[in-house]
């Protein structure tokens, strides 16, 4: 009788292309089915684009080739720019206004080269001086020019935070770039699904993060290869939209192409009102459609992976793989540990590169830095996660502590909110939005051999800077590693804390 | 783009799994605003080890690269393609390849050769005193010792490669087809073209100090 009823509302489901869907789908096909173009004999498929989101370092090669071939962009409206990997963190305006250069060359020469792509080609471009500019990646969402049932592409791996809203978003290469910004289309094959289902309610302590943590743990950094994950059961559900974007900003962590939240009042509520979401019958029509997209009760995903939120605990990474994680309780593993050689070895490495002895407790390592930002962690609910640790406290002596918020709107509204003074008062360093330390392009680095306590999502070698060692985190866990000068169990800090 | 038939040399034989983008680019090196010249910065941390690879007299300046599992992880960047065809890398041979990572290698003219851990293993071997041979035309990676691993490749991007053809040229001979689609999105989810453009005025003030 279930199976039936499935059905039914499985075949009523019309998606946006005026197409009926005759069987029980996956959100990811729903998404998929309405933005195919042109569908060729081995399967691949030319595929709309909605939202093509671009920033400095993997766009000037594009328009490099547009120009040399004389093309035009095709939709210049559907596109959106914004600088954020190379400013440096520092104030771009001096107190007359007057604007401050930027002293590396090479990044003053790709900031400048994309303001002026975008103004040749008629590209909507965020300066570095406004108020809306932030990481690519926190300020399609906020703006709401991220949406549910569309297909969003950025030459960024991390494109994949945008599912967070049901968009059907990941990274491209520089040449697609190209091919969106002349076509509006892509050249796709379907990828294989998987579900992650995280059933429970998150203890005491836990946060996304930790969440997504967890996750790339058990299916490992190449797991989801191939694959678009979409993220369900309860947990998900109950995580507010800026939650939701941690964990599907890590979904390429965990070698997936994309990561999928079937899109729901939450994620309305969120949208609402956002400054380039629709607006009255527009708005009233996309919520109805985005309401039809949730996976069909019958649907059957390739793989499924099943968490439960009572197994999850305030979690970190110990090498340099984001599926070398454990609980923050937990020790540096031995390499013979594991079972799998080449693991093994590269197990020895990583302790090597990291400077860590099996053994070692989690909390007994001291940081040298923290780092709270990028867009995994850089939201407004991010930063009050920290602030709540940070907040009467002061971070430890040899400790060098700084918080970058996502964008200028996440920064003016801590500031409203006195984040900022709770964050300074402590000792912590409150910067200018943009990628900071997340990576080694801006001049926020860690330096050699130094350890970071990072609310990123790269743990890789170097990432942070050469030699640098980079252990990942919650923004929560982050304050707690900054107040104690190692890393340690918020949970130790919360509630019972020294306020 | 250079059409690519067949690849033929020495070989790296390296093997290294998990080797992402940071390792074959550093982050340092993407600030550049063309396409060239990145050879210079391919591996750069492996290369400051004494002994490695990269500058093995053996191996120096071959076209195939032959590594481990899930090469080409981490950021999209397309600068790692850019950086192995400018150190003249025209195949890679791998069990498994980041979904972006192949995607960039394609439109690069490098071949991502998809072959089974054992193979790959007797290629290490092979590699270390004899060449060894990518062919499109026979989808075969082939040493001097007469091994043969047949290989497989999408039919359409094995076809760009062969004929050094150009996406985008061919995706714009599609218009029709486009515009067509547009036309139904239009009505169908007029929200999409609608959106409202960015002015600066989001926020009240506008600008930032
Ligand atoms: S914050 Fe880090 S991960 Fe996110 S877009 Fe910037 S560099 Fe990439």
């Amino acid at each position: 009788m279930k199976g039936r009823l499935a059905l039914a509302s499985a075949q009523l489901s019309v998606n946006a292309a005026g197409i009926m869907a005759t069987r029980a789908q996956t959100l990811y096909e729903k998404i998929w089915d309405a933005h195919v173009v042109e569908r060729r004999d081995d399967g691949t498929c030319l595929v709309y684009i909605d939202r093509h989101l671009v920033h400095e370092v993997t766009s000037p090669q594009a328009f490099e080739g547009l120009r040399a071939s004389g093309r035009p962009v095709r939709r210049p409206e559907l596109t959106l720019a914004v600088p954020d990997h190379n400013l440096p963190t520092t104030p771009r305006v001096d107190a007359a206004g007057q604007l401050l250069p930027i002293a590396d060359p090479e990044s003053a020469q790709q900031l400048d080269a994309l303001r002026r792509n975008t103004a040749e080609f008629g590209i909507d471009y965020i300066d570095a001086t406004a108020a809306e500019q932030g990481i690519v990646h926190v300020v399609g969402p906020e703006l709401g020019f991220t949406l549910p049932g569309t297909t969003l592409v950025c030459g960024d791996s991390h494109t994949s935070a945008h599912g967070a809203l049901g968009a059907l978003a990941f990274g491209i290469g520089t040449s697609e770039v190209e091919h969106v910004l002349a076509t509006q289309t892509l050249l796709l094959s379907p990828s294989k699904t998987m579900e992650v289902r995280v059933d429970g309610t998150l203890g005491f302590g836990v946060s996304a993060k930790d969440v997504i943590l967890a996750i790339i743990g058990k299916i490992g950094a190449a797991g989801g290869t191939g694959h678009v994950i979409e993220y369900t059961g309860e947990v998900i559900r109950a995580l507010s939209v800026e939650g939701r974007l941690t964990i599907a900003n890590m979904s390429i962590e965990g070698g997936a192409r994309a990561g999928l939240i079937a899109p729901d009042e939450t994620t309305f509520a969120y949208l609402k009102g956002r400054p380039m979401a629709p607006q009255g019958e527009d708005w009233e029509r996309a919520v109805a459609w985005w309401r039809t997209l949730a996976t069909d009760p019958g649907a059957t995903y390739d793989q499924v992976v099943t968490l439960h939120a009572s197994d999850i605990a305030p979690a970190l990474t110990w090498g340099t793989s984001p599926e070398d994680v454990v609980p923050i309780t937990g020790a540096v593993p031995a390499p013979d540990s594991f079972a799998d050689p080449a693991k093994r070895e590269a197990a020895q490495k990583s302790l090597d590169y990291m400077g860590l002895a099996p053994g070692t407790r989690m909390q007994d390592v001291a940081i040298q830095h923290v780092f709270i930002g990028s867009c995994t962690n850089s939201r407004i609910e991010d930063l009050r996660a920290a602030a709540a640790v940070a907040d009467g406290r002061r971070v430890a002596d040899g400790v060098r502590a700084m918080v970058v918020p996502g964008s200028g709107l996440v920064k003016r509204q801590a500031e409203a909110e006195g984040l900022d003074r709770v964050f300074t008062a402590a000792g912590f360093e409150w910067r200018e939005p943009g990628c900071s330390m997340c990576l080694a392009m801006n001049p926020d680095k860690v330096p050699p051999g130094e350890r970071c306590a990072s609310t990123s999502n790269r743990n890789f070698v170097g990432r942070q800077g050469p030699g640098a060692r980079t252990h990942l985190v919650s923004p929560a866990m982050a304050a707690a590693a900054a107040v104690t000068g190692r890393l340690s169990d918020v949970r130790d800090l919360m509630g019972g804390g020294t306020r | 783009m250079q059409p690519v038939t067949r690849v033929e040399g020495r070989a790296y034989p390296w093997g290294a799994k998990n080797i992402d983008t940071d390792v074959i680019i550093p982050a340092h090196w993407l600030k550049t605003i063309t396409r060239s010249g990145l050879g210079r910065g391919a591996f750069e941390t492996v290369r400051k080890q004494p002994g490695n690879i990269f500058d093995d007299p053996r191996y120096v300046g071959a076209p195939i690269l032959i590594a481990g599992d899930n090469f080409g992880c981490g950021s999209s960047r397309e600068h790692a393609a850019w950086a192995l065809a400018d150190m003249g890398i025209r195949a890679v041979i791998a069990p498994s390849f980041s979904d972006i990572f192949s995607g960039n290698a394609f439109k690069n003219g490098i071949v991502p050769v998809v072959l089974p851990q054992a193979a790959i293993d007797r290629l290490l071997v092979a590699a270390q005193d004899g060449e060894v041979t990518v062919d499109l035309e026979t989808m075969t990676a082939t040493t001097a010792y007469q091994d043969r691993f047949p290989f497989h490749l999408d039919a359409f991007r094995r076809q760009c490669l062969m004929e050094g053809l150009d996406e985008v040229g061919l995706t714009l001979a599609r218009d029709t087809a486009i515009s067509k689609f547009e036309g139904a999105m239009a009505r169908h989810r007029p929200w999409i073209e609608g959106r409202s453009r960015y002015a600066g005025v989001a926020v009240e003030g506008g600008r930032r100090t």
